[in-house]
């Protein structure tokens, strides 16, 4: 089915929630180790009175002396006064205090702001007040809180990078905050966490945090129109992009190619996967999910395209150049 | 007490009971059956099958995940296993397994009644149950079965992208399916307020019964809810409705707060049951009664009272006010707390006690052990930071598989061993039924305790596959060797049984001298249960030997034998003094009649015929008359 589906080789960090690379990641791995301590705390005690109750089956009375009122009284101690006190705590701990870490960013609190829309199956970005749209990569600049809104243009999907915080879930008609920050250079990746269909598993992501200049000088690469094909054979495929139906679904800016069921593909060179971040972004792989898009990604909406080789040779070169 | 053994007066009483209370023998005694035991009988045959298709559903998924881009199921395939192995386990196994077959068998023997309040609605709803399966797996045969998992979220769910039968097979069987089980839960909360034993005041109620109870209220308020959704959903998907439309005021939240506002209870009801199973079989194994009584009676009733109070926990990532996110992190948290009684109650019950760690009290033995790590587990969803982070990954997969299979399951198998002497009148092999708890104890733990590993490495659930590299892969297939484990274990378990049924030892009517009433009569009970309605002074009258001596004293003397017609007694429903004879229906034909009409309702509602169902549902009415007119004349 997912034939050649290789997780792509460019990936530094993977999808551990227990490796924190912010802040707000790092206040639930602090949360679930104190949690994971309690809880082997309870389930010790629980396996010791269920391995006394074996050792000592020829006997009546509990290992520690004491009959009927005895055992009702350590029922309720141990069935009602230590959890009120022990949930308690964590409730108060947890739900009053830690939840602030993972509350959206407030409004104005954050330097950047990233627009993600959910598709099936791909995530649209956009950078508001830039031209800059892109498509599963999404770039941030290290060390800086970045407000992520997101929504959805179709099913519920829901919005993931382990290792920098929580999920948020993008609904229909709403919108959800989640801030996002990474205290390292790296890629990021993530996934959609809410069931949305055929190919659920392979709407993937990828959040690339890089030094600030470099950032911004990719930002304000994402956002100038595409340059025309150079060369005859990626003029070729410019033209067969234009006219063979791919615009329809696609838009390259700064071409008449305006179609908005798929991602945009102005700078689609300079992304390193394709297809919800599925396969690596290089000439063979293109080739191949060109000659036959639904045999890596069944379901997808994209359709086999009556093309020759020769032609999807000239598309994959001028696609190549839209750096 | 056999026949023979009775003195002549009580014989012939005996066996007057059984010449009324006998029904058609062969097939067609079957399909218009309204005994308990018999219909408890189809339930448990009939939700077996269903186990079976939902286990090779799962041995498909894990099969699919055993390593990275898995080639075994095409992607539409795994989403139809997967859905069908949550729809299937739940509402096809669990629940008609739990409420149908041992509710159904049990409840009249530990009341002391000879049927539930209702026998021919029970019959419905045992057929209504098979119809809705049968709808079902009509879907699956057709290759259209629901895939859009078990909740089946808006707006996947409409027909703009989910154009084909699917959902429609899932919301017309499970609103088809939640007919049968509401009658059920009626049946049942009317038969436990109304037909105990005399004496039987509601604190001697057995604990099983108390949870059978809970389970009734709590299945008459979630089931609401569900069905509400699903007529919406239906309604948008056929009628044109908008109910999940934001373009035109509609909103895709309403469905997941609907849909949880059962299935959270939904969990309750899973469990509550195998708890009420666990209260059964340790106190006749630890040869005590249950320390702390009135407090894990209260527990139960409170567990499916919570219960209510929790769904939004299930929807901290959708964006919910913050407020909100407290209370029910709130809620469920207080959840905990009654269900740390019954733990420790059962804990304590076994150490104060002499236990006989035979194979139905190993099976609760390893229920404590995975009902507890899967509340532990649950507890840390109520730390909402931490439930965000995990959430919809195998975190969860294995946190709920711990619970209903390893908390809701265990007993269902311990209590399968456990009532299997009472059923056939013949024991299990022991050994090997030790053996097989051994190796279906390992394979749940191989299988779903690796989840909770995978799931902090970041894999999210309903993946139909995944890439090699992030760790994942040898835990997946750890899960997979599990899962087959797991399915040798249950093997060996019906395997057991079966062998059992035609080669095992006669059992007499108390093998395990149990403390309820089903010990108190024969093995496998007569059509009537009791030649003469038992007494009741405590929760365990069958250890209270003289008030079963004075039973046959009773029986001889002709006192509540009620051996002159189709009867049972009814009793006041506080205090359980006796209140009025009850002339009993006889079997009929109307049930199923009216079950076939009401399928042909549904089979026309999912191909869009309405006229055509509008006039089975004014067949099913008619009939629903014919039933109560026509009520045969006593024997």
């Amino acid at each position: 089915m997912s034939g050649g589906s290789v997780r792509p080789a460019t990936l530094l960090a993977g999808q551990n929630v227990l490796h924190p690379h912010s802040p707000a990641e790092h206040s639930i791995t602090v949360l679930w180790w104190v949690m994971l301590g309690g809880a082997w705390i309870g389930l010790t005690l629980v396996a010791v009175l269920l391995v006394l109750g074996w050792v000592r089956r020829n006997r009546d009375a509990l290992p520690f002396g004491g009959g009927e009122r005895a055992a009702t009284r350590l029922v309720v101690g141990l069935g009602i006064v230590t959890p009120i006190l022990v949930l308690t705590g964590l409730f108060l701990w947890s739900d009053i205090f830690v939840i602030r870490s993972t509350a959206a960013p407030a409004r104005g609190s954050t330097a950047l702001t990233v627009q993600v829309t959910g598709h099936q199956w791909f995530w649209e970005i956009r950078y508001p007040g830039m031209k800059a749209v892109t498509a599963n990569e999404l770039h941030i600049p290290v060390d800086t809180r970045v407000n992520v809104v997101g929504t959805t243009a179709d099913v519920i999907h829901s919005l993931w990078v382990p290792e920098l915080n929580r999920k948020i879930d993008l609904i229909p008609g709403r919108t959800n905050s989640v801030l996002l920050y990474a205290d390292r250079v790296g890629t990021y990746p993530g996934q959609c966490a809410e069931f949305c269909g055929l190919q659920h598993a392979h709407m993937e992501l990828l959040v690339v945090a890089e030094p600030r200049a470099r950032f911004e000088q990719w930002l304000h690469g994402e956002s100038g129109s595409a340059r025309p094909g150079t060369g005859a054979e990626a003029q070729r495929g410019q033209q067969l992009f234009l006219t063979e139906g791919c615009a329809d679904c696609h838009q390259i800016r700064g071409t008449s190619a305006q179609g908005q069921v798929g991602p945009d593909l102005t700078h689609v060179a300079s992304r390193t996967t394709l297809a919800g971040a599925t396969i690596p972004n290089d000439r063979t792989d293109l080739t191949a999910w060109l000659r036959d898009p639904q045999r890596a990604k069944p379901g997808n909406k994209m359709p086999e395209l009556p093309l020759s080789s020769r032609d999807i040779a000239a598309l994959v070169s001028y696609l190549e150049e839209l750096k | 007490m056999t026949l023979e053994v009775l003195p002549p007066l009580a014989r012939r009483r005996a066996q007057r009971l059984g010449l009324i209370w006998e029904e058609r023998p062969g097939l067609l005694g079957w399909l218009t059956t309204v005994d308990h035991k018999r219909i408890g009988l189809l339930y448990f045959f009939t939700t077996l099958v269903f186990f079976g298709a939902g286990g090779i559903e799962a041995l498909l998924i894990r099969t699919q995940l055993a390593g990275p881009n898995g080639t075994v199921l095409s992607p539409e395939a795994f989403n139809q296993a997967m859905t069908m192995h949550g729809v299937t386990m739940i509402f096809l196994f669990v629940i008609p397994m739990t409420v149908g077959a041992f509710g159904n068998y049990l409840l009249p023997l530990m009341l002391g009644a000879r049927d539930l309040a209702f026998p021919r609605l029970n019959a419905l709803s045992y057929w209504l149950f098979l119809g809705s399966g049968l709808f079902l797996y009509v879907g699956v045969l057709l290759g259209k079965a629901p895939d859009c998992g078990w909740f089946c979220y808006a707006p996947l769910n409409t027909k703009e992208y989910d154009p084909g039968l699917n959902a429609d097979f899932y919301a017309l069987g499970l609103i088809f399916n939640g007919l049968s089980t509401t009658a059920g839960a009626l049946n049942f909360i009317v038969t436990i307020f109304k037909l105990r034993a005399p004496g039987m005041s509601f604190n001697r109620m057995p604990l099983f019964v108390f949870a059978m109870l809970a389970v009734s209220l709590s299945l008459i308020f979630a089931l609401p809810p569900l069905t509400t959704n699903l007529v919406f959903l239906e309604l948008q998907r056929n009628v044109g409705f908008h109910f999940f439309d934001v373009a035109h005021g509609g909103d895709a939240l309403l469905w997941q707060h609907l849909f949880w506002l059962f299935g959270h209870p939904e969990v309750y009801i899973i469990i509550l049951p195998a708890m009420g199973i666990a209260t059964s079989i340790i106190p006749t194994f630890a040869r005590r009664k249950m320390v702390a009584f009135p407090l894990v009676a209260l527990a139960e009733l409170l567990v499916a009272f919570i219960g209510f109070g929790v769904w939004g926990h299930h929807m901290f990532a959708t964006g919910l006010p913050v407020g909100a996110l407290i209370f029910f992190a709130a809620a469920s948290m207080m959840v905990v707390i009654p269900s740390a009684i019954q733990i420790f109650a059962w804990l304590f019950t076994v150490n104060l006690g002499r236990p006989d760690f035979r194979a139905p009290l190993l099976f609760i033995g390893g229920f404590i052990a995975l009902f507890v790590i899967g509340g532990l587990s649950g507890i840390m969803f109520a730390a909402i930071p931490f439930d965000q982070a995990t959430t919809d990954t195998y975190f969860v997969v294995a946190h709920f598989h711990f619970i209903i299979f390893g908390a809701a399951v265990f007993p269902i198998l311990g209590g399968m061993y456990y009532w299997f002497p009472k059923v056939t009148g013949r024991m299990y092999h022991e050994r090997w039924a030790q053996l097989s708890f051994w190796v279906t104890f390992l394979g749940t733990l191989l299988t779903f305790f690796p989840m909770h590993v995978v799931g902090l490495l970041g894999m999210t659930r309903r993946v139909y596959t995944y890439h090699h590299g992030f760790g994942w892969d040898a835990y997946n297939l750890s899960e997979t060797v599990g899962a087959f484990v797991l399915a040798a274990g249950l093997i060996l378990i019906f395997a057991n049984l079966l062998w059992s049924r035609f080669r095992g030892v006669p059992s007499g009517p108390d093998p395990f001298y149990g403390g309820t009433l089903e010990w108190a009569t024969t093995s496998p009970p007569p059509p009537y249960n009791f030649p003469v309605i038992p007494t009741v002074s405590s929760p365990y009258p069958n250890w209270d030997r003289a008030d079963r001596e004075e039973d046959l004293r009773r029986l001889e003397q002709g006192v509540l034998a009620l051996e002159h017609d189709h009867e049972t007694l009814a009793t006041t429903v506080r205090d359980g003094y006796a209140d009025v004879v009850l002339h009993m229906p006889s079997e009929s034909h109307w049930p199923i009649v009216v079950a076939l009409s009401l399928t042909v309702v549904f089979v026309m509602l999912l191909t869009t015929h309405f006229v055509v169902a509008g006039i089975f549902v004014g067949l099913a009415g008619l009939v629903l008359g014919a039933w109560h007119v026509r009520e045969p004349a006593a024997e």
